[in-house]
This record gives structure tokens, sequence and C-alpha cells, in this order.
């Protein structure tokens, strides 16, 4: 069920656009901000709201990557895995936040506190490596900054 | 050197709030073309200022503009979209514009939108921008509190509404027909051309989609005409651009300079040269989706016809800088992996063919690569090219490989025939026979 | 027209079309995917790739996508240009590189779009050494079967399933190579037209599921020319046989009536015929339980007409030659219409209003291009569902094609179209008792009992044209709706107006007829289409004859002993307390059916007659156009048609009409003599011994195979094939090559191309009709000279009457019809009885969904569970009409309800 407020901030969305249907994404994002993820009872939800079908709407929530159609960890952790970062050693990041986490990229800790993701560029490729958990961006990332930057982050 | 776009930014600091901005001169342009110019004179202007589009094909932009229908009884409302998706690898300048001064990005939209008379515009910002795009909520509350943006504009008869569209990611939704089904919540699959956007874009309506980078030059243009414009620039382009070098130099970073700078200035007297212990071995001149160059063009003007008569593009003029310890196969597999997962899926050649070419380039840089894979790179940069896929960017896709294979094809032998890479500690792979 | 070269050979072409479509229709063999006739262009697949040059100096060209270019006078282009061809070979080995190369395992193997793009390329190793990709498959419901690794992402499911039709649960998921055609989660697919994905996709990923159960490659397949059976649009089909069952039926392209698709009816109904209530054998109850060959079936027969004082009841199923062998057998005072009295009546109207209306019926595709559209008491999606898919195309190009020219782009391209177009639609109203599929797309829906309907009708009639009558007290909401019909429709150019006989209503039909008439006296070329119940309810209305009443009527006044029921289950026409009468009060009753009913189960002679795969006959549709449907396979000598036993009967009786009638052809020039207003119905196919070199048409393919084996178990030897009295066709696969005439193509095939995407050459341009013409012959057109007289009969405004429920016919496309209704497919499909009541007055009885409602009808019992609807009209209620488990009973008609009457179940059948 959507709340009333999930309902009032999608109602605004659909106001600006000609047709419900236009506010798909806006909405999705917006049940998004609230659950972490989109599950299937929350998509069917947004689909009746906006007048889609839920195979209209998952069409158009599966084509984008950042809409998780799976549930994620508490914070999401985005590496950018694009060329900048690449040149100046992302690998060595990626490696450190496997051993460190213990999970590969797709999977959420144990403890449900991460999800670690890879991402293409974070626009932010003079301060490469970079990554972002959640609203958050780090940049010219040395392995040694993990273990504090993670500490943040319960 | 005159810097208009970047001349109130600095680095660390919040940006101008709307009336420090308007203390520097801050929406002057509007005032100036509501009061006394025609839409068809702010095209003129543009036009004759050879601003040319700074999102990476650069469309001279009054041209562009010309074709949108006006008059009475062009169908409205018409749509103006400022693209601020900015996911091409290795660019980082739009950014800069963005979190630094965004309502010269909101003067620059509403001369925009005055100019083909769109009553509606999107600010297309990526979802990782998000100071942008806090500054920018901020920015357009401003603007429209102070009157520049809502009904009858400074009294004008002009109205313009401005929204935020934050996207959800897909490189795709940079191209600006993608980008337009984006911003009308379906799947970001490009259209086909024609019809452009300027006839049917947004909703079927007429639109216009800039850069943001373009956006934020036309106010200055307004301001001080197309002649000093065109006189920023150093050799045949107009202007100033914003040019960026990421990899190992020593101070990466993005800087405003006039058009035709050379690239050996930018990489040594702006990115301070390349790091101690590190030799440079080739450029992507403007993000992921341009040729390579190479030793020999260091001394090229950065500008439009000088990077492509190189073989290359100008693109989005942000730099990344490949070095003598970075593999050119692993570099072009970095990149040839992004293309493939940022294929939209909708045409055969990308969605298939890029996906194969990265299988192959693992392969060789695992050391597994046969000679024959060389000729099956070699026929998806023969026919991945311009016109065969249904958009840019699997053309985009081969340009760096091609040219890594035209400069760097030792490397790819060497890697086939010694079935190891060179760059590689690990131990060299034994074929199985 | 333009000029264009092609590899330097000029040719004439039309322009406004895109370069594919043109070299298509000039034979030329272009490859493609993403690209539909019906669907336009899209430019996904990139398989039509060729050289086009600026001019004749140019000589390196450049690749574009030909369905994505319009045509220009002075083209030049080169399909052959090595480039082009190794791009063209590339795109398939692009597709390849995930496709499991599964072809020997493949249903579509064979009949496979992508096996003939591939031999076409050439491309014909495979590079791609890396693994594939797999997908899981999904559970889509009875009709279709999912197998996801064989896309090629050519997107054309979805175009057609959701932009075409209309379908809301499949869509495509995911991106880059990820691409997933399916449903958001397993299910039954939902649309009613879901059965042509199987044709849409280009391989293997959605083929038909009822044909997996007894599969066949096409190639094995007997062919016939047949037309659908299941509703009165009269659809085109081609129905395949191998070991004597039926196996699949699939589209047969008519450019005037289905086009590429079918209805899932239609498409699955067709295992009927290999149902276990199939009679095979002929059987005379004194010799039970033992069959009867045929001799002693026919001489018992004889010897009860000789006998008895016989009357023959004929049937809207059963084909114009069935029907006339048994009018002329008992005699044209004997011959009574299978059909219940209400929907006589309204047949009989229907063609009345075809014979005497100034507008004129148009056909399916007419309809397509309707620019305005007013349906009355249809829910046709259930009642004519191919028309209903027709109307969703008309309300899509009447605002496409003005946008669309204005911003000059050109109609074939489709997402470009759309975009432009968005969710805009054409004027299309509808008035009907209960929420149809189709409201999603009417500018107004009219929910209301059928005499307000009826009235609304009325007065949209005399809104337009004064002269046809008003009505009195009409409400002002209806009234303003009436206003704004008639202005909308009087905006069109092409008008329709669509009715029929499903609500039982005959003022709504007349009303439909005064509309559409007085549009043509204000000058539109307007159109009618009355939808009705059965295949050949128009033939048999055509043949004259009396109604089912007066044939119970005869035997109870002792006028007639004995009757010969042909193809007709009395139970579904007339109340079982009157059928179980009539059917007891004759001394002989002798059935001809294919399918076991209630009826044949009093037969005391029951003769196996054909069913439609196993005969040849006519039938004539809603539109009045006469079609052949062919014979497909040899029956075993015991079944055949029901015109060939009534002809045998006749010939022993020595009948002084019959026994001159020697063959088939025969049988159509008789029925041209008596019936002159049927000229025409001999000219549908060429006669028996039409020839084309000499040589009969095969019914098999060349690369039909196995047949010296196929019978090996009971006979090393091979029979002689049968032969075939009554048409050009032969049994086997010997025989004239080329292409027949268009009413007799037993399958599409041509080199190269081995899926039905060979009837590209078949046709005069793609898309447009078949060389030779579309099928079939209208013998009915409105006359010039006719005038038109209007109908006055506006009923009086509904009363609802207290303690009773005025019940209303409902239908539906799985279950309401008596054929479809036995396939095991489609049996799975068909919804539990129910009745739908008004949420109010359910509030009133105290019901809630689900809750069994008892009521009585003409003295009849039902008890079914309630359905509650928003939509019906208070004081009315809806019942699903035909479906198993709900009995018959004559609607629209008035229910008693009683809150005390108890279920009694002994009480059934005496009450
Ligand atoms: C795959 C692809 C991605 C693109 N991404 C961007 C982008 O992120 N930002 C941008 O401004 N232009 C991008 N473009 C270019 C746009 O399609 C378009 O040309 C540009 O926004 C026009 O603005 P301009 O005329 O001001 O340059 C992209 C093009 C392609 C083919
Ligand atoms: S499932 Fe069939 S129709 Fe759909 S995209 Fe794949 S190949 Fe095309
Ligand atoms: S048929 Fe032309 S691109 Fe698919």
């Amino acid at each position: 069920m959507l709340t009333a407020e999930e309902k009032h901030q999608i109602d605004h969305e659909i106001s600006l656009v000609p047709a419900p249907k236009n506010a798909c994404i806006e909405a999705l994002k917006i049940v998004q901000q609230n659950h972490g993820w989109v599950s299937d009872e929350s998509l069917k939800d947004v689909a009746d709201y906006v007048g889609m079908s839920s195979a209209e709407l998952d069409s158009v929530a599966t084509f984008y990557n950042l809409i998780f159609r799976r549930p994620v960890g508490r914070h999401v952790i985005l590496l950018c895995d694009s060329i900048s970062c690449y040149v100046m050693g992302y690998e060595g990041i990626k490696e450190a936040l496997h051993e460190k986490l213990n999970i590969q990229y797709g999977q959420t800790t144990a403890d449900g506190r991460f999800t670690l993701l890879p991402n293409c560029c974070l626009g932010t490729c003079d301060c490469a490596p970079a990554l972002m958990i959640d609203n958050d961006l780090y940049r010219n990332l040395t392995v040694e900054q993990l273990d504090e930057i993670l500490n943040k982050y319960t | 050197m005159e810097k208009p776009l970047t001349q109130h930014i600095v680095p660390g600091r919040a940006p101008l709030s709307l009336k420090e901005y308007e203390k520097v001169g801050g929406y002057q342009s509007v005032r100036k073309i509501l009061k006394g110019m025609t839409p068809q004179e702010v095209q003129a202007l543009v036009k004759e200022s050879d601003l040319k589009g700074r999102g990476g094909a650069g469309f001279n932009t009054g041209l562009k503009w010309s074709f949108v229908p006006m008059g009475d009884d062009a169908a409205t409302p018409k749509y103006l979209v400022a693209n601020a998706d900015e996911m091409e690898p290795g660019t980082f300048k739009d950014r800069v514009l963005l979190e630094g001064n965004p309502h010269q990005l909101i003067e620059g939209m509403i001369v925009a939108a005055y100019a083909i008379q769109a009553s509606i515009s999107y600010v297309f910002l990526r979802w990782a921008y998000k100071v942008a795009a806090r500054e920018i909520t901020i920015a357009i509350q401003e603007a429209y509190e102070a009157g520049y943006l809502g009904q009858n504009i400074l009294g004008s008869g002009f109205n313009l509404d401005m929204h935020l569209h934050t996207g959800v990611g897909r490189y795709m939704c940079g191209e600006e027909t993608a980008l337009l089904n984006a911003l009308e919540g379906k799947r970001a699959n490009p259209r086909a051309k024609p019809p452009f956007p300027q006839v049917s874009g947004l909703f079927g309506k007429p639109t216009i989609v800039n850069n943001v980078e373009t956006l934020c030059c036309l106010p200055h243009i307004v301001n001080n005409g197309a002649e000093w414009f065109k006189k920023l620039g150093l050799t045949a382009d107009a202007g100033t651009k914003l040019f960026g070098v990421s990899g190992r130099v020593k101070t990466p970073g993005c800087w405003e300079l006039p058009m035709g700078t050379t690239i050996r200035e930018i990489l040594e007297d702006y990115a301070g040269g390349m790091q101690d212990g590190y030799l440079f071995r080739g450029l992507l001149p403007g993000g992921a989706s341009t040729d390579f160059l190479v030793e020999e063009h260091l001394d090229l003007p950065m500008d439009y016809p000088s990077i492509q008569a190189a073989g290359s593009r100008m693109g989005t003029g942000t730099m990344i800088i490949l070095d003598d310890q970075t593999c050119p196969v692993g570099f072009t597999l970095n990149l040839q992996h992004f293309f493939a997962q940022e294929s939209c899926g909708f045409c055969t050649p990308c969605r298939e063919g890029l996906p194969w070419v990265e299988r192959i380039l693992l392969a060789i840089d695992k050391g597994e690569g046969k000679p024959e894979h060389l000729l099956t790179l070699d026929f998806h940069t023969k026919y991945l090219g311009p016109g065969n896929t249904f958009c840019a960017l699997a053309p985009g896709a081969m340009e760096p490989l091609q040219s890594a294979l035209k400069y760097f094809r030792e490397d790819f032998e060497r890697h086939i025939h010694e079935h190891h890479c060179p760059w590689s500690k690990a131990k060299a792979w034994q074929p199985s026979i | 027209m333009a000029t264009i070269y092609i590899d330097n050979t000029p040719f004439e072409v039309p322009t406004g079309k895109n370069l594919l479509e043109v070299c298509l229709s000039l034979g030329q063999d272009l490859p493609y995917f993403c690209w539909h006739p019906a669907m336009g262009s899209v430019g996904a697949c990139r398989q039509c790739a060729v050289k086009v040059y600026k001019d004749e100096n140019d000589t390196k060209g450049k690749l574009f996508m030909s369905c994505m270019e319009q045509v220009r006078d002075g083209m030049r282009i080169s399909i052959v240009d090595p480039e082009a061809k190794e791009f063209r070979a590339h795109i398939i080995g692009w597709l390849m590189t995930n496709h499991p190369h599964d072809c020997a395992v493949c249903d579509e193997g064979g009949a496979c779009h992508l096996q003939d793009m591939t031999v076409m390329t050439g491309h014909n190793y495979r590079n791609y050494t890396f693994d594939k990709r797999t997908y899981i498959n999904q559970y889509l419901g009875p009709f279709l079967n999912h197998e996801m690794n064989r896309c090629i992402q050519c997107y054309r499911c979805v175009r057609y399933y959701k932009d075409y039709a209309g379908g809301k649960d499949l869509d495509v998921f995911a991106a880059h190579n990820h691409l997933y055609f399916g449903r958001a989660e397993d299910g039954v697919l939902e649309s009613e037209f879901s059965g042509n994905l199987a044709e849409v996709c280009p391989t293997g990923v959605f083929t038909d599921k009822t044909l997996k159960q007894h599969y066949t490659r096409k190639w094995d397949l007997t062919m016939a020319a047949s037309v659908c059976h299941h509703c009165s649009l009269g659809c085109n089909i081609t129905a395949g046989e191998r070991y004597g069952t039926l196996r699949n039926i699939t589209n047969r392209y008519n450019g005037e009536v289905n086009g590429y698709f079918l209805c899932d009816r239609g498409r699955f109904g067709y295992e009927h015929v290999n149902s276990v209530s199939r009679i095979r054998k002929s059987l005379v109850r004194s010799n039970l339980p033992e069959a009867t060959d045929k001799y002693t079936a026919l001489q018992t027969v004889v010897q009860l007409m000789r006998q008895g004082r016989v009357i023959g009841i004929g049937s809207p199923r059963a084909s114009l030659e069935s029907n006339f062998m048994l009018k002329t057998l008992v005699g044209e005072d004997n011959f009574h219409h299978g059909v219940s009295d209400a929907e006589h009546d309204l047949t009989e109207l229907s063609l009345k209003i075809l014979k005497e209306s100034d507008a004129r019926t148009p056909s399916l595709r007419e309809v397509e291009k309707a620019d305005a559209v007013f349906i009355l008491g249809e829910d046709l999606t259930n009642t004519a569902p191919m028309l209903a898919l027709a109307v969703r195309q008309a309300v899509r190009q009447e605002p496409l094609l003005e946008q669309v020219s204005e911003a000059k782009i050109p109609v074939w391209q489709d997402a470009a179209v759309r975009e432009l177009v968005q969710s805009e639609k054409g004027p299309l109203f509808i008035a009907v008792p209960t929420a149809t599929k189709l409201d999603e797309l009417a500018t107004q829906t009219y929910f209301a009992d059928p005499d307000a309907i009826a009235r609304l009708g009325f007065a949209v009639a005399n809104i337009i044209y004064p002269e046809s009558p008003g009505v009195r007290g009409l409400k002002n909401n209806d009234l303003h709706l009436a206003q704004q019909i008639a202005d909308a429709l009087m905006k069109a150019k092409n008008p329709v107006i669509i009715s029929g006989t499903s609500s039982g209503n005959e003022a709504i039909v007349k009303a439909a007829a005064n509309i559409a008439n007085a549009l043509v006296a204000k000058e539109k070329s307007a159109g009618i289409v009355l939808t009705l119940p059965t295949s050949n309810s128009m033939g048999l209305a055509m043949l004259g004859g009396h109604r089912l009443q007066s044939a119970f009527e005869a035997v109870e006044n002792g006028y007639a002993d004995t009757v010969i029921i042909v193809e007709s289950d009395l139970y579904r026409l007339a109340s079982e307390g009157a059928v179980t009468n009539f059917l007891k009060s004759c001394k002989k009753v002798i059935v001809l059916d294919y399918l076991h009913s209630q009826t044949t189960e009093h037969a005391d002679v029951l003769l196996a007659a054909g069913a439609f795969s196993e005969a040849d006959g006519t039938l004539i549709n809603n539109e009045g156009r006469a079609q052949r449907f062919y014979q497909v396979y040899p029956t075993i000598e015991d079944i055949q048609e029901s015109w060939r036993w009534l002809g045998e009967l006749g010939t022993i009786v020595a009948h002084d009409q019959i026994s001159w009638w020697h063959g088939y052809d025969d049988i159509l020039s008789a029925i041209v003599k008596e019936h002159p207003e049927m000229k025409g119905i001999e000219m549908v196919t060429p006669p028996s011994d039409f020839r084309i070199a000499g040589q009969k048409i095969p019914r098999e393919p060349h690369r039909f195979s196995g047949r010296t084996a196929m019978r090996a178990n009971i006979n090393v030897s091979e029979p002689k094939p049968a032969e075939d009295p009554d048409s050009p066709l032969s049994y086997t696969m010997e025989g004239y090559r080329g292409q027949p005439p268009s009413a007799m193509i037993p399958f599409f095939w041509a080199p190269g191309w081995n899926s039905n995407q060979s009837v590209n050459k078949y046709q005069q341009e793609v898309g447009g009709h078949l060389k030779g013409g579309d099928p079939g012959i209208r013998l009915i057109e409105p006359k010039p000279e006719h005038k038109f007289s209007y109908s006055a009969a506006v009923p009086e405004k509904f009363e609802p009457m207290d303690g009773h429920l005025f019940i209303l016919p409902l239908h539906h496309i799985f279950g309401s019809e008596e054929l479809s209704a036995q396939a095991a497919a489609i049996q799975e499909r068909i919804p539990e009885p129910y009745i739908a009541i008004n949420t109010d007055d359910a509030l009133r009885m105290k019901l809630d969904e689900g809750q069994l409602m008892p009521f009585a009808i003409d003295g009849n019992l039902y008890q079914l569970p309630v359905k509650l609807s928003t939509t019906i009209a208070s004081g009315t209620a809806g019942l699903p009409v035909g479906l198993p488990g709900v009995k018959f009973a004559e609607l629209p008609a008035w229910a008693i309800l009683n809150r005390e009457l108890q279920w009694k179940p002994q009480h059934q059948t005496t009450f």
C-alpha cells in the first residue's frame, strides 16, 4: 500500500506531466526512497496508481540500473568501475571491499548493512578512484581510508 | 584570459545566490532579450556566434534551433531540456558548472527557451550529482521567486516553467532522444531521426535538448555579442571550453580555456604533466567514445576541425590519459565493458556486437586470445559505424577500439602470442593445447 | 509513382512507402525481422540494410536500413552490394551469438523466419566461441509455449501484443543483451489475440502449445484453405493435418477480412475436431452397442423417411450446401432453422437491413479505416473478436492520419507516429449493458439496459436526420450524449455503426440501421456492421426457413413425426423441457453431426458428419461474403459431409431433384438456380475440374516426408492416394507448384520463404490484396435506387420490476460458442458460470460477491454465484450464455427472484 505521503508526492509529480504514467519513474523513486527498493507489491501499487499494468511498469523499472528490484542492504556502495578509476586503480579498492565486507558485486552483507554494486563513471574522474555510499561521494580513495569510511555507516 | 563560464565559480565555496549573481551581472541577458529582442533575433545571434554544442557532436546551436517550428500555428507547448546527464566516462565538466553556478544555467535556459518560445523546461540531471541537485533546486526556487521563471516573466508576457528531473541510471539517457523517452517515463531507448526532436520531441511536441555547457554560454553571447564570443577562441572555433584531464597526471582537473588551446598546453601547463614514473602513451581527447590520439598529436589545438582531422573527436573535451603502465588491452576492455553494459538493447549490432567485443578483449587480456579474434574486432569496428546502428552509442564505442587497434596493435598481438598480459604480474597462461 | 534503381535496374514504384516494403513488393528477397506490414517499421534489427547512393556518380554509397527509408524518385540502391551483403550476414551472426541453434528440436523449424533469413544472408558458419546467456522460461497458459533462449530481440511480440492488440501483460524487461520478453510473472496471457504471437514471432520463442501436443513440421502437414467456424466474421484459416488428426490452425491472409491475424478462439478452437465427443461412426439405436456401416445406416434412414412424415432442422454452423440439401430433401415447407426463435427473428432482421439499407457493410479492413465508430449493444471482443481488433486500429488511425501528414512523418514509421499521436484516439462511442474490453478506447461509454441503448441510438439517428423517428421522454444527459455522438459521426468521413444480435434486442439493431442510413442520407459514406450469432447464420437466413418453434408444433400437431437434425444441439436453442418433449414426441429422430450432445442421445440414427476440416462447403459471413472452406484430409469412409449424406439419401429415395446432382459443383449451381440472390457463390472458387497446366493443386508441400512409411505398421505397400472429387486439390504433394488462385491457397510457401512471411509473395503489394483478389464474394451490396424505410419501433423506457431482474445475455469468447468450447485448450479458459448483478441491487438483496443467487427464468431454476458489476444497470442482470453448466434460456427475459426459493436439484428437469 502506498502511504498518504507517498501518494501526495506522486500526485505532485503527476501534476507536472501530461499523463499519470509519465510520472512513473518519479513514483518508483519515491517508493524506493522509502523502502530502499521496489518490491513486487510496491511495483503493483505504483502501477495501479499511475494507471499502468505491472508488466508495463516493470518494463520501465528493469531498464534502469538504479531502480532496485531486489532487496538491498541499509547502505548501497556504488563503486565506480569506469575508465579513469580503472587507470587510477579502482581494482585495488574493489578487492579490499570484497575482503572487508566478504561480499561480491551484487551481494549484501550478512548483517544487511551493505550492498556492493559496480557503477559507471561517477563524474569525478579528476579525483579517481571514487565511490558513493548512499548520497555521499568519496574521492581520491586509498585502501587505507576504507575502514574509516565504512565505519560511518551502521 | 577571459573565463566567462567559470568566473564566478570558486572551488570549495557555495555557488552564488540569486542576489549575489544579479550583483555580478546575472540575468542581464534575460532582461535584454525580453525587452529588446525577438526570438528570431536571439536565434540569429547565437547562430552568428558559431556556438557549437558542447554535448559532444559539436553542431551549431543556433542552426539546431532554427528547425523548431515558430509562429502561431506551431504545436504547443514547446520544450527545452538541459542535458545534464553527463555519464560519459572521463567526463566531469558539466558538474563544475552545475555545482558551481546553477543560476548561470537557468539564465541560459531562459535565453534558449525564449529563442524557441518554449514554455516548459527541464533539467535532466544524472542521479549521482547530489550536490548539483540540491543547488539547482534552490536556484530554481529563487528564480521563480524573483520572477525569472513562471508566468509573464518580467512583465514581458513570456512564460516559462522549469523542473528538475533526476535520472535513475543508464548512459543512454544522455542521448537526446533517449533522454526524452526517459523524461516521459519510458525505457530510454533512442528514437529514430527524422523526425527530429525539434519537430516531434518531448510528448510529441517541438523540443530542444542542449548540453549544460552550451546553455551556459548563452547569457554571455547575449550580453557581449557574437563577435566577442568568436574572438574568445584561438583558432577556427568560437568561445571558451571546459577542458579536463584525468589519469596519471600530476594535477588532474577541469579548466576553462580558449577554444584551440593545444593539447600539450593543457596536459603540461594545467595538468602538470605525467606523474613521476609514468610515461605518456596516448589519450582520448573528449571522453570514452573518442579515438585515441598519441604523442604526434600533442601540439594540435583542441578545436572541432583540428581534432577531427587527426581522426578523433573533440567530444566533451575531457581527456583520459593512457600511461605506459596501464595495459592498452585492459584499458580498451574497460571501455567496452562499459559500452556493452550501457547498450539499451534496441538494435542488433550494438546489443550483440559490443558484448562479443568485450568477451574477445577479455580473452585477449587473460592470454586466451587467438589471432582470428583481431579479425572479429576489425569487422566490428567496420560495421558498428554511424548509420549502421540505431544511435551513436555503438559507433562511439568503436572509436577507442579502432584507434587502439591502430596505435597499439602490437600490444594486442603480444597478448595473443605470449598468452599473457605483459602488464600483468600473474603467471603466463598456458594454452591447454 | 517514383522511379527507383535497384542494382541499376529501374522500377516504377508507389511513393510514400518505405524501401523495404517496396523491394518486397517487387519480389526482391531482402531479409528483415523487426518490420511487419501491419505494424510498420522501427529500425531495430538492422537486418534490412541496403546500399543507398547519392546519385549516379556515387560509387561508394552508404548503408541504410531500407525499412526506415522513404522511397524517393530517382533513388539508387543496391541489394547485392558486397558490403551490404556482408553486413546483413553479420546481423545474423550477431543474432545467433546467443541463439541456441536448436532447430532440430524447435517447433518453429521448417517454418521459421529466422532460418529463412539465415539462409538468405548466407551466414553459414558460427565464429562466436564464447558461452551463451540463458533464460528461464515462463508458463503462459494453455495456448503458447515460451522459449526465450531463441529470442532475437526484434520487438515484434511486444509491438504486436501491446501496441497493436492493446494487451497489458506482455512486455520487454531489462536492457542491453539481457532483454527479456514475457510477462511480469508466470501466468496465462490475458489477450484474446495472444495466439498471433506464434506467427508474429519470427523464431521459436512463442509457439503453438496445442500443436506441441501432436507436433508436426509444417512441411509434413496436409493443408487446405479453410474458414473459421467460430463466429460470424469468417476469418480465413489454414488447417493442417497428419495421421488423421487436425494439428493446427494458422492465419490465412485475406486482405479484406482478417489480414494477418486471428483471435484465440479461432486459432485454438479447432481441437473440437479431435475431442472425445467426436462421432466417428454412424450409429443405429437398435444395433447398439455396435457401430453401423455406412450402407446399413443409409438404408435405415431411408426406411424411416419412407415410413414417416419428415421435417428437417438445419443449422447456422452447417455449410450452405448441407442446409440447402436438407431443405431440398425435406421440402421447403418442412425446413426449420436450428436456432432459437429470438435468434431466428434477429438474423432475419439483420439480413433485411443489409438488403434494404442504403449504408454498406464494410469489410474488417474497411472498419480499420473508419474515422468514427459507434457500437450499440455488442461486446465485440467476445462476440466478434476480430472486429474488436479492427476497431482498435480504427480509433488509432483516425488521429494518426491527420497529425502525421501534417508533421510529414510517414505512417509506417511506427514509433515516431506513436510519439506524435501520444494517447490521442479517434471518436469511439460504446453503448452496452456492461463493461467491455474496448471501453478503455472509448470517447464515451454508455452502460444501460438494452432499451435505453436503443433509445439512445434512435435519438442519434433523429438528430442526424429528422426523418428518422425521434424518442420521447429522453433524459437531458442522454440527449446531450446523443448530440455528441451525432456530431462526431457527422464530422467523420467514413463513420461505421456496429451492432448485432448478441443482445437479443431488435430495437438496438433497428436503431443502428437508422443511424447508418441517416448518415447516408446526409451524404456520408457510412457503414453498418451487424454481427450474427454463428459462422453461417447469414447463409442459413438467406436460404429461408421456419422457426424452430414451428418444428415443435408440427410434431405436436401430428403434422410430422420424423425429424432430421443436421449439426444442431437443440438443447442450446430452446428450453430443456420443450426440447425433450419434442424429441420424445417424434417417432424417429435422425441426427447428422460430428460432436455428441444432449440431442444426439435421443437419436434413433446418428450419421457421422464431417467436421469443418473433413468437409467442403460455403459459409456466408456477417458481411454477406460467401467463402469456401476445403476439406483438409480424406476421412475414413464413414465420416462425410452432411450434404453428402443427405445427397446419398436423396439419391436412394430417387428425389426428383437431388438424384440429378452428381457432385459438389452441381449443388452450387442448384443453389444459385433456386436463390438467384446468391449468384456468385459458384465463382467463389474454381470448379472441381479446374487444373493448372493439367495439374491439381497439392495439399502437401513438396518436402512432405514419410509417406511410404507412415502407414507401414498397417501395410507396407503404400495405398493409392485418396481422390478428391469436389475440388481441384490433390491429397498429395504432387501437382502444380506455383501459386494457385487466391481462394484455394492450401499453404503459403515460396522458394527461400518457408515461414508464414512467404505471404508477401502472394500479395499484389505487401500488406495489400492477394494476387487475383482477396477470397470471397460479397452477395449483398446496397442498391443505388433503394430508399431505406426508417424503423419507428422506439421502445419505451425500461422499468425495473419488483422481485424480478431482467436477465441480459453476456457472451464469452471462450465458452459461449458451441464448437470451440469442446477444444481442450479453450476449456482451460472458460469461466465458471455466474450471474452478474448491479452492486446496488446486490446491496439491497444482501448478496455478496460469490454468494449463490437462486432465480427462475421461464420456469427453469438457476442458482449461480453472484458477480458484482458496477456497470450493469440496476434491475438487470447478466447471464453468460452457452457456458457449460448454464442452461438455455431465451434472453433477455425476466427472472423471478424469490429468496424463499430453495434449490431443489430433483426439480431440475421437471420444474
Ligand atoms: C550514447 C550517448 C550519450 C550521450 N550523453 C550525453 C550527455 O551525457 N550529455 C550531453 O550533453 N550530451 C550527450 N550526448 C549527446 C546528446 O545526444 C546531444 O547531442 C546533446 O545533448 C546536444 O546538446 P548540444 O547540441 O548542446 O551539444 C550523448 C550522445 C550519445 C549518443
Ligand atoms: S520474442 Fe520473438 S518477437 Fe519478441 S523480440 Fe524475441 S524474437 Fe522478437
Ligand atoms: S526490418 Fe529494417 S531494421 Fe528491422
